[in-house]
């Protein structure tokens, strides 16, 4: 800096700034939803953040305590609503678990392929709206969203609903996929690393996107392990936990993929993972489709549990099923008393555990870097407050 | 990872108490609950640095409290612990001092089910609103619509 | 070289904005409502009831199946009795609200009487909140012919199955 007022500003020690306390939200477009957090600033320094939640709650828990097992499937659509089969998937094998259902081959794969596209779906979208964060207004979004509403449209000739899925059943998948869905999710993992390229020619080396986002909001290993951080957003801090790779559910043991890993933990890490882990997912949609076999996509148990809902008996006892869902760990936990309602439902949501960390990574940092560091998060208001 | 009996048998020889298992889940007295977490979470042979969720439950007679804990480092889990505590004096003491993720978890089944974490830096309500009366996931909390039978 | 990042990003907006004049591949937008999209064969909506000859000859049993199973409990049905007080096998009210269906389709996975199937109709708007989302039975009744005209792989599945069960 070589301008004079400048220094002169620098050597004056006496333009002291006020302690001001602002609300951001819970009506802000950039909170991504209800959310508010109670920032205490010293000039346009964040040193205190309180993040606000329950604007969006439901009492999910409660509600289900009264539906029969089937009947939680469609809610769990709501809980992260950009990525309803991932928690479908959760659900279900925490529900297989408790209750031994079997799931055929064919099924296991669908279950697969289907849960790899939402996690396109969730990082496409969520790259998108950091750079509307950043400032970038809209146009990364409509690039993420033209993309994405292919993904929907396969998902609307599946299951019937391009958000609210509800397509997966114990032991198995609603029902089978149209003759051409192998195709279509071919002529995706050919395309799509097509656009990601060209994604990451307008985003990755920019410069503007490099300096608001390196070195911002850095979480460190030591914290983001102590505070259950998971997800994309743990993987950025340089620890290459995946629990596809942990705990192998559903035939993930099957499936050659890397985990790919950040070193820094800042925002641009946290980017830069979501788009190593869409190439990775589609490499595992290509083993996917080249070796789906054909056959049933609900065990018998299962079709008669679908047809029949109150005849589902689940045994008296607990379960924690959990998944990498493409925010973090989803983990369902479940009682069941013996008849035909879950006695406890609880849903551990990746997303509102990632936010214990959220005033950690805002202090000491810009406020207009404090929507970034949201962002980057990538919280889904239906999961943080269910 | 060690079994659960081994873990069963080296708390119980390290801190003097009796632990049951119940259906894969380690039973554990809620008085030596912050010494205990501190061993696992320490010690290198289990070293549980990830604490995945805290949730209760309301058995009507009492309340449970379960902690399903994992090993980053070890990649292994989970081991299961519950806490039993009396229903109308539900108290137990807080993990948030050792591992950080309890801290909103805690919060919540503070919120919803009217457990007491003592040692909680800030143990608010998290979801209901300030002045909300009753905690939702209790069984005996009285909802608005008893009349929609299912 | 500083800012070369920009410039290939720019012209990455630039040869979208420019290609969007000539490539179908770019421009993915179609002009509602003048023009559509096909919808899927399992494109669902809302339920309906589906009647073979005349609208007061509906399928439904009211067996009271999908009422029970409804997540949001958003049907209500009182089955008809006749003179003697007789419980007959028809619906007297099928009332949906409409306001509180949430589209899951749960009850026409579970219907064993092949009689509620979820409509595709999605402009449902109307001026008022309460009455106009409460579908009757007269307006959820819908024949056979317009169900096999949305769905026809799903009709045609059906009338097989129904086909084989009268002999």
């Amino acid at each position: 800096m070589n301008c004079p007022y400048l220094q002169n500003m620098d050597q004056q020690s006496t333009l002291d700034t006020q302690r001001l306390e602002v609300s951001l939200g819970p009506q802000h477009p950039s909170t991504h939803g209800v959310f508010q957090m109670d920032v205490v600033l010293d000039g346009e320094q964040v040193i205190r953040l309180k993040p606000v939640m329950g604007y969006l709650h439901r009492n999910h828990e409660k509600l289900m305590e009264n539906m029969s097992w089937l009947a939680c499937m469609p809610y769990t659509d709501r809980l992260d609503y950009f990525c309803a089969l991932a928690n479908n998937f959760s659900y279900a094998l925490a529900v297989e678990k408790l209750a031994g259902i079997e799931v055929p081959e064919r099924a296991q794969y669908l279950r697969v392929i289907m849960a790899e596209l939402t996690r396109l779906i969730n990082h496409i979208v969520l790259v998108g709206f950091l750079l509307n964060d950043l400032g970038a207004f809209f146009t990364p979004v409509l690039y993420a969203f033209r993309e994405r509403e292919k993904l929907l449209d396969l998902f609307e000739d599946v299951t019937g609903s391009r958000m609210m899925c509800n397509y997966f059943r114990f032991g198995g998948v609603k029902r089978d996929v149209p003759p051409d869905f192998i195709l279509r999710v071919r002529e995706i993992v050919n395309q799509f690393p097509k656009f990601l390229d060209e994604l990451e020619e307008l985003l990755t080396h920019n410069e503007i996107l490099l300096s608001r986002c390196q070195n911002v909001g850095i979480l460190p290993k030591a914290l983001a392990v102590n505070a259950g951080i998971t997800g994309p957003v743990l993987r950025a801090s340089g620890i290459p936990y995946d629990i596809r790779k942990i705990d192998k559910y559903s035939i993930y043991g099957r499936f050659k993929f890397r985990v790919p890993v950040g070193e820094a933990g800042d925002v641009y890490d946290r980017y830069y993972v979501r788009i190593l882990e869409m190439r990775e997912s589609l490499q595992i949609l290509e083993q996917a489709i080249n070796e789906i076999p054909d056959g049933e996509v609900i065990s018998k148990a299962g079709a008669q549990a679908a047809k029949m809902p109150r005849t589902l008996k689940v045994p008296k006892g607990d379960a924690y099923g959990r998944t990498e869902a493409p925010k973090g760990e989803l983990g369902f936990y479940l009682v069941s008393d013996g008849s035909g309602k879950p006695y406890r439902y609880h849903v551990r949501a990746p997303s509102f555990i990632n936010l214990t960390v959220l005033e950690d990574m805002c202090i000491g940092q810009k406020v207009a870097d404090v929507i970034i560091i949201l962002g980057s998060i990538d919280i889904v208001l239906g999961e943080v407050d269910r | 990872m060690k079994t659960i009996e081994e873990i069963k048998q080296a708390i119980e020889t390290k801190f003097g108490v009796q632990i049951s298992i119940e259906n894969n889940s380690l039973l554990i007295p809620k008085e030596k609950w912050p010494e205990i977490a501190s061993f696992l979470k320490t010690d290198p042979e289990y070293s549980f640095d990830y604490l995945s969720s805290v949730t209760g439950t309301d058995y009507k007679d009492y309340l449970e409290v379960v902690y399903h804990l994992y090993s980053m480092g070890r990649e292994c889990g989970p081991l299961v612990i519950k806490i039993r505590t009396d229903r109308n004096a539900a108290q137990i003491p807080s993990v948030v001092s050792i591992w950080r993720s309890a801290e909103f978890q805690e919060r919540e089944a503070y919120d919803l089910l009217g457990i007491h974490f003592e040692g909680h830096p800030d143990l608010r309500r998290i979801f209901m609103w300030e002045g909300f009366v009753g905690h939702p996931l209790r069984k005996d909390y009285v909802t608005e619509d008893q009349d929609r039978k299912i | 070289m500083y800012g070369l990042g920009v410039l290939k990003g720019l012209w990455v907006t630039i040869k979208n904005f420019t290609l969007s004049y000539f490539t179908r591949k770019r421009l993915t937008t179609v002009q509602y409502p003048e023009e559509r999209i096909t919808l899927s064969e399992h494109a669902r909506t809302f339920p309906i009831l589906v009647y073979d000859e005349s609208p007061d000859k509906l399928r439904c049993v009211a067996c009271e199946i999908c009422a029970k199973e409804c997540p949001p409990k958003c049907i209500s049905i009182v089955r008809a009795q006749d003179e003697a007080g007789k419980p007959l096998k028809q619906p007297k009210f099928f009332d949906i609200d409409y306001s509180v269906c949430m589209n899951c389709g749960i009850c026409e996975e579970v219907c064993p009487f092949d009689s509620i199937y979820m409509d595709r109709q999605f402009e449902l708007s109307a001026y008022e909140r309460s009455e106009e989302f409460l579908y009757t039975k007269d307006r959820l009744a819908k024949s056979a012919e317009y169900f096999s005209k949305i769905r026809p792989e799903t009709a045609k599945k059906v009338e097989e199955k129904r086909k084989a069960k009268e002999k």
